[in-house]
């Protein structure tokens, strides 16, 4: 199996004080999805958040440790933010449309990449689009805002925008939280398929979720990280007596 | 036990009676003629107007007046065109200039600067806003009236004064006291409503959204230009709307550096007339029944127009807040 990522001895700290996150070794396997679950605050949205730098764009934030991803380690100062978030793509709690129709929300990542010719843009657009799911449901409203859809259908537009940028990683920060049981199937469901291209991180609080659709699982509390396996070990025989209390719903 | 609920529902009644309790009814009048007095004092300004400006409008009629150029205490025949057209004109090349300088404040102080400039710069455009307008005006008459006589008005005669179309608005004689000195008096004036009302629509777009747009790989220019201002559209649309509306009725600091001139004119370098203006200098010396009554009718306008315009703003603010109603 490839290694996709390796994350080596990562802290974290907020407002160059606060330490959010300690000593983090992870090994994240490409065209895998591998989920990150914890009570709230034990700091896995602030890890997801590390491997596309979101962090930067608040003042005083500070990483220590390493994060390898194609043989470059993305916490160096050297890297370049718009390259990196092209290849590292992210999807939110809540659906994120922009203000402007369907089509150039998806096309939008493409533009700022200088793709200006209308028939190769149509042509991504629409394979993000299919590749999302959402095809059937928009072909024919590609021109019309991307408010009139419903949260369901924001939600996979959404991922239809991070895909069409080709990446070769997708982070999904509990990406169902915000809709309902039908439409969160149909977005577990895209994830599954996903993954023949891109390899997927994703937080959930649902452990169901985490199990569903995860091969790999890790377990963070408090900002560190008590075991990571494959998922179903996690579920059925972990090793840390603390991962087996919130697996089982002892706390949470 | 029996007589307690008997002791309640006694004081019920009583309330029912009252209707309130004695002190809630005292708040409720208390404040209920508080509001009402609002109402009934915009009322009566505008009753007053209208029936001090009649003998004006039985005489000149609506359009008669409004578009008439004439300005002649002599012979008492008077026209509003001028005065309309120095406050037309102030109003938009202010609106011209102060809004790029207004979004600019906004943009830098929401999404650019670091947090340790935010609160001096933030302050500094209230204080800006918290100025007495008679001091812009003797600022004005002062200071900035020599620096535009003296360099900016020749640089723009010998540079935009050449080009077609919009030459003939920069040609004349640059005196300093004119329309294009009123309108930079004005836009200074107006840029702090314009900012801060900018930079309160800026900070309604979620967060969420912007991070989504720094995710695919956006910089900073991309996510204002792609996401923060589409959100704010309707939002600095009604800022705008607002500073028009300021803009209008502002009176002293124009009334210094503007001329009071009744003509209309084709370049900015020359004196002018608004309605404030002729307002504030003309009603002491207004000699005739039908001068007064002609004032009356120019201010009678303007509350017209400003209302128009609060109405317009309101409209497109509220259609705002109901379209993103309190996202994050």
């Amino acid at each position: 199996m490839n290694l996709d990522m390796q994350i080596k001895g990562l802290n974290f700290y907020y407002g160059g004080r606060h330490m959010a996150l300690q000593n983090i070794n992870l090994d994240i396997y490409k065209n895998t999805v591998t989920a990150l679950i914890g009570p709230s605050g034990c700091g896995k949205t602030t890890l997801l958040r590390c491997f596309n730098r979101m962090h930067d764009l608040y003042p005083g934030n500070k990483y220590e440790g390493e994060i390898i991803f194609q043989n470059r380690n993305i916490l160096s100062k050297e890297t370049d933010l718009i390259d990196l978030r092209s290849r590292i793509g992210m999807v939110f709690q809540k659906p994120t449309p922009f203000p402007m129709t369907i089509f150039d929300n998806v096309a939008y990542g493409l533009r700022l990449r200088g793709i200006r010719k209308k028939s190769v843009l149509s042509e991504k657009v629409e394979l993000a689009l299919k590749q999302s799911a959402i095809w059937d449901e928009v072909k024919d409203k590609l021109h019309q805002s991307a408010y009139a859809l419903s949260g369901g259908q924001q939600q996979r537009l959404v991922i239809a925008r991070a895909l069409a940028v080709e990446p070769e990683a997708l982070l999904f920060d509990e990406p169902t939280s915000a809709l309902d049981p039908i439409s969160t199937a149909k977005i577990e469901e895209l994830i599954d398929g996903l993954k023949e291209n891109v390899t997927i991180i994703i937080v959930t609080h649902n452990l169901q979720q985490a199990a569903r659709i995860s091969e790999w699982t890790g377990f963070l509390m408090l900002g560190e990280l008590v075991e990571f396996d494959r998922t179903e070990k996690i579920f059925t025989v972990p090793k840390e007596k603390l991962t087996e209390d919130y697996v089982t719903g002892r706390f949470g | 036990m029996k007589k307690e609920a008997a002791g309640i529902k006694t004081q019920k009644t009583k309330n029912l009676i009252l209707g309130k309790d004695p002190f809630d009814l005292l708040f409720y009048m208390v404040t209920a003629v508080a509001a009402l007095a609002v109402l009934a004092i915009t009322i009566g300004i505008f009753f007053i107007l209208v029936r001090e400006s009649y003998p004006a409008i039985k005489k000149f009629g609506v359009f008669g007046f409004i578009f008439a150029k004439d300005w002649d205490p002599y012979r008492e025949i008077f026209g509003a065109a001028t005065n309309l057209f120095g406050t037309a004109v102030t109003t938009c090349l202010s609106l011209v200039i102060a809004i790029p300088v207004a979004i600019g404040i906004a943009i830098f102080v929401t999404e650019i600067a670091p947090d340790f400039l935010k609160g001096p710069i933030g302050g500094a455009i209230e204080l800006l806003a918290a100025i007495p307008s008679i001091i812009y005006g003797l600022w004005g008459f002062f200071t900035l009236a020599p620096i535009m006589a003296n360099h900016v008005e020749p640089l723009l005669m010998d540079t935009l004064g050449k080009l077609p179309l919009i030459g003939p608005l920069f040609q004349g004689t640059p005196m300093g006291i004119d329309m294009l000195t009123a309108s930079v008096i004005l836009s200074i004036m107006i840029i702090p409503f314009t900012a801060s009302i900018a930079r309160d629509s800026f900070n309604l777009t979620p967060e969420l959204v912007k991070e989504s747009a720094y995710a695919v790989g956006a910089t900073r220019w991309e996510v204002v230009k792609n996401v923060v201002i589409p959100y704010s559209r309707l939002g600095i649309f009604g800022g705008v709307a607002l500073s028009l509306g300021r803009a209008l009725g502002e009176t002293m600091a124009v009334a210094f550096v503007l001329g009071n001139n009744h003509q209309i004119t084709t370049s900015l370098f020359d004196a002018a007339a608004t309605i404030t203006v002729t307002l504030a200098n003309e009603f002491t010396e207004a000699s005739s029944k039908m001068y007064t009554a002609s004032l009356f009718y120019l201010a009678l306008l303007l509350f017209v127009l400003s209302f128009i315009i609060l109405a317009v703003a309101k409209f497109f603010l509220v259609r705002y807040q109901k379209k993103y109603p309190g996202e994050q």
